[in-house]
């Protein structure tokens, strides 16, 4: 038996061995999760829709595979899917009125790997509107609650997924991370936030903000849930080009009996600089103490390009995002309003006036006046540079480490409506997390601790190198031990 | 004022693929609107583009044909604009790093001296949809967004619209005899925006070039240039000058209309398409797909006069149209004399194909008469096994039901009597039969001789060799007795 109050405490890798185990079948465990979501999420806003029917349809094909003899990891398993994924049939909306009423036709290529392993989609999360905050306030249709602290955000953009998982109503999710929406809402919500490798898993179906930098991955209660959700959705993708024919290591069997031991940490002395908070970074500090008690060999390297990261990160997201959102138009789907005169430039006008939320808006302003004639340039051939400056940096440092480690976020989560009116001050928030994007790094968020004045969870931030997904879950699944 | 003109061209190119450019949709014509349609396309949210190999084959083979570079390193861009025949806003295109580099265009081989019009680039990009204008509302067909098209942008090297012409007729049948596409035009298979200026003759600065657009056939751009240049020179020569715009072609009022000009040119924020990848071609398949290129018409046309010794009008039909050539060469390496094969080719097969109503290409598609056949039929007229008639005859069946010639001559008994003594005979009793004409030619009257042919051969039922016939009647009257 599984009740809604054992989801909290359940993972991915329990409630698969429990179902081998014939304690509960998947179709038990996912009523308890729905009932969860029912109890719980009204003070949360974690979820913008559910699909029970469809959720216990699929579970009860879930079970009916494992009495054909299928018994795989994902086999039965309910996933929160952030509201940027297409999933055939459900609704799709990027936390937008833009694509209010959209109905998805067709699978996203993760959401078909999930199907095909079995595993569940069972209801959509809140995000920032077309994954562009970090606090998830800007949802067109209700801010979400930091499960920990209800008077602070849970972070952003996958802020639905870290809340759905922190707060016990789901066993994990699937979110997306531009310049840091999963590693940085893992962190506010205390949970595992896995972001791989830029071309590592597909991006086909999953509504682009910016292409570069998009990448998909797993919010989680332990390391190893990610790995086992990484295993499912990563490889190569005929539909995605940028999806990279590499093979899938064997992620799971990365972590079993994983140590600090001879571990190189590098430790970049531009992530501890002043601006931060002092009890994030002393956890964070703290933490990497424990690494080096343990045999872990730490150095201090230097990223030099760090201070440039956030106005590379905001040019050329920007850039994309401009071209990315003009098909929302009112032409063909979504929400579509016309001007008195009825002509197509009123439709375009109005249908994205009021589509649109301001923080989106100005993005795409800015992003459309990066590419301007005039301004290219100067704004955007430069940020590339600078971006491949970035990418350097990092190349220098994973010669000499194998893994970094750093905070993820200056602060721990903070006060709703506090960044909301100050963009700028918002965008600074995300200067430990962006270079990776940059630089198509791999990065995990893991719980290293919480703050002594308001019990708020800080997560430690571990980089590898492209691909190096391994070794950095292996690393993660060493300090989640030494700092359980 | 007497001036010079300056013409440029941006020709677009459908290219021959069987799916479109960036997904897998049907290109098959003549569906009802929005069925070859998928996520890609239409631009849904999430949806991804994927390169068509084959689009960039057909591309490179094109540059290698028109003798362009091939970039090491081509890059898709993205060109912004807002329109609802792109369904995501913006159009896949090549901008800053094109997939071929420079080459040309000769022109002018017949009558004036030949010259080379320079190609700035050729770039592969998807095609808009179509938009059907009703009367209250518009209409969006996206079964042709996605479509492959080539752009082959050229120098302003054309001095009229005569050279235009001659430009694109000669880059039509470069590209269809490469197959890179069926330049088709009154599919849209190829069109063309073009660039036009004039200059004061002698000047060597560029005057300000005007952009036209709107043109469906080549007539059509023959008379926008006409208009346009006739309406710049009449403005300089009133003392105004032409400003930079781009302009729309009204093919029914015959004149151009301003669509704008360059302060309203958009601004379309190109930059790297981040969903594909660079293009990086292996030098090696390059070469090899060099090494794969048909020959071009010219080349042929020489080779075909001095292989098979053919005279040089007769190795420009046959090689002008890659069809006909091949069928050409196949009937002769498959036995054929090559001088007969060209004449009946270019004769009676031109002919038949004409009367049932196709063309010269079709021929390809013969299967009543490959070329094997035709070898077959011209072996028995080269070894005189048949005679002339009766192989004209044989083709036309050939040519209708199809069979084994030999088989078909065997059978009917229709190989011509070349037996000596047997045309002795026969000339004998034609001769016995026509005194008066016998006289008449004993008297000089050669034509004569001819009629006496006639007889022979209607006593031989058509089979006899008349050659043979028209020896063994001189030879008998000859010997008469005075
Ligand atoms: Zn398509």
């Amino acid at each position: 038996m599984i009740t809604p109050k054992d989801i909290s405490a359940t993972t991915v890798a329990s409630a698969r061995d429990a179902m081998r185990a014939g304690l509960y079948t998947s179709e038990e465990l996912v009523r308890a999760v729905l009932a969860a979501i029912d109890e719980k999420d009204g003070g949360i806003g974690a979820y913008l829709t559910v699909d029970r029917e469809g959720a216990i349809a699929a579970a009860a094909e879930a079970d009916a595979r494992r009495r054909a003899g299928e018994s795989g990891d994902l086999l039965g398993i309910p996933v929160a899917m952030k509201d940027i994924f297409n999933v055939k049939g459900q609704p799709c909306t990027c936390a937008s009125r833009i694509l209010e009423g959209y109905v998805a036709p067709y699978d996203a290529t993760v959401t078909a790997r999930l199907r095909a392993a079995g595993a569940i989609p069972c209801g959509r999360v809140n995000m920032d509107e077309f994954a562009m905050g970090a606090s998830t306030e800007h949802s067109a249709f209700h801010p979400t609650r930091n499960p920990v602290a209800p008077d602070r955000v849970p972070g952003g953009s996958s802020g639905g997924s870290a809340a759905a998982v922190s707060g016990g109503m789901a066993l994990c999710s699937l979110g997306t991370d531009t310049g840091g929406s999963i590693r940085q809402p893992a962190s506010f919500c205390g949970c595992v936030g896995l972001k791989p490798s830029y071309g590592r898993v597909s991006r086909y179906g999953v509504t682009a903000f910016a292409s570069s930098l998009d990448q998909v991955g797993p919010i989680t209660r332990t390391v190893e849930d990610a790995a086992l959700l990484l295993q499912c959705i990563a490889g190569a993708d005929p539909h995605d080009q940028t999806c990279l024919d590499r093979p899938v290591p064997d992620y799971a069997a990365a972590l079993r009996g994983a140590s600090t031991e001879g571990l190189r940490i590098g430790v970049p002395r531009e992530y501890f600089a002043e601006g931060s908070d002092p009890e994030v970074l002393s956890l964070v500090r703290a933490a990497i103490d424990k690494a080096a008690a343990a045999g872990a060999r730490v150095e201090e390297v230097s990223l030099p390009h760090t201070e440039y990261a956030i106005a590379v990160y905001y040019i050329c997201a920007t850039a994309e995002a401009s071209a990315n959102l003009a098909r929302f138009d009112g032409v063909r789907y979504g929400a579509r309003r016309v001007g008195p005169d009825g002509s197509l430039a009123s439709l375009y006008d109005r249908s994205r006036t009021d589509g649109f939320g301001p923080e989106v808006k100005r993005r795409i302003l800015l992003g459309t006046w990066v590419l301007s004639s005039g301004y290219r340039d100067a704004y955007y051939r430069r940020a590339l540079k600078v971006r491949t400056l970035v990418r350097r940096d990092f190349d220098a440092a994973f010669a000499k480490c194998d893994v970094l480690m750093c905070p993820v976020a200056p602060t721990p989560a903070f006060k709703l409506d506090s960044t909301v009116n100050d963009p700028l001050k918002a965008y600074l928030c995300d200067a430990f997390t962006v270079p990776a994007n940059l630089a198509g790094l791999c990065g995990v968020s893991v719980p290293c601790g919480r703050t002594a004045a308001d019990g708020l969870p800080v997560g430690l931030q571990i980089l590898g190198p492209a691909f190096g997904e391994p070794a950095l879950l292996r690393a993660a699944a060493a300090m989640e031990a030494l700092l359980r | 004022m007497k001036y010079t003109i300056d013409i440029g061209l941006e020709t677009h190119v459908q290219l021959k693929t069987r799916t479109k450019m960036f997904c897998g949709c049907s290109l098959a014509s003549g569906a009802e609107p929005n069925v070859n349609v998928c996520p890609v396309c239409l631009g849904l949210p999430g949806a991804l583009p994927r390169a068509n190999r084959e689009a960039v084959r057909l591309t490179v083979i094109s540059g290698l044909m028109l003798g362009s570079r091939i970039a090491k390193r081509a890059e898709f861009d993205r060109k912004n604009y807002f329109y609802p025949d792109m369904s995501k806003n913006y159009q896949i295109s090549e901008d800053a790093h094109p997939l071929c580099i420079g080459g040309g265009v000769e022109i002018g081989g017949a009558g004036g001296a030949a010259r080379t019009v320079r190609l700035n680039h050729i770039h592969l990009e998807e095609d808009a949809a179509k938009i059907n204008h009703y009367a209250r509302h518009s209409g969006v067909d996206y079964n042709r967004c996605g479509t492959p098209l080539m752009e082959i942008v050229s120098e302003p090297d054309l001095h009229s619209p005569d050279e235009a012409m001659e430009y694109l007729q000669t880059l039509r049948r470069i590209l269809v005899y490469a197959g890179v596409s069926d330049c088709n035009l009154e599919d849209g298979n190829m069109r063309s925006d073009v660039n036009v200026s004039v200059r004061p003759e002698g000047s060597d600065r560029l005057g300000t070039k005007v952009e036209i657009k709107n043109m469906n056939t080549f007539k059509g751009i023959h008379a926008a240039l006409e208009f346009e240049i006739a309406r710049q020179t009449a403005l300089i020569d009133a003392g105004g000058a032409v400003i930079q715009e781009t302009r729309r072609w009204d093919g029914d009022l015959g004149e151009t209309f301003s669509m704008r000009t360059k302060e309203n040119a958009h601004d379309y924020r190109y930059f790297p398409e981040p969903d594909l990848l660079p293009i990086e071609l292996p030098p090696e398949l390059v070469e090899q797909w060099r090494a794969e290129l048909p020959e071009l018409p010219e080349r042929k046309k020489e080779r075909f006069a001095s292989q098979f010794g053919l005279p040089a009008y007769d190795a420009g039909v046959l090689a002008a149209e890659r069809p006909l050539a091949e069928y050409f060469e196949s009937t002769v390496s498959a036995g054929a004399p090559a001088k007969l094969a060209a004449n009946w080719i270019m004769g009676d097969v031109l002919r038949l194909l004409g009367a049932a109503g196709k063309e010269a290409a079709d021929v390809a598609s013969l299967s009543t008469l490959p070329p094997a056949s035709l070898a077959s039929l011209l072996r028995l007229v080269e070894g005189r096994t048949i005679n002339g008639p009766t192989a004209k005859a044989l083709l036309e069946e050939l040519f209708e039901k199809g069979g084994d010639p030999a088989a078909i001559v065997k059978e009917r008994g229709l190989a011509q009597v070349s037996d000596a003594g047997a045309v002795e005979e026969l000339a004998r009793r034609a001769i016995e039969a026509n005194p008066k004409p016998v006289a008449e030619f004993k008297a000089g009257k050669k034509a004569s001789l001819q009629f006496l042919v006639g007889q022979v051969m209607k006593l031989s039922r058509g089979k006899a060799d008349p050659k043979l016939a028209a020896q063994a009647l001189a030879k008998i009257i000859e010997d008469m007795p005075q």
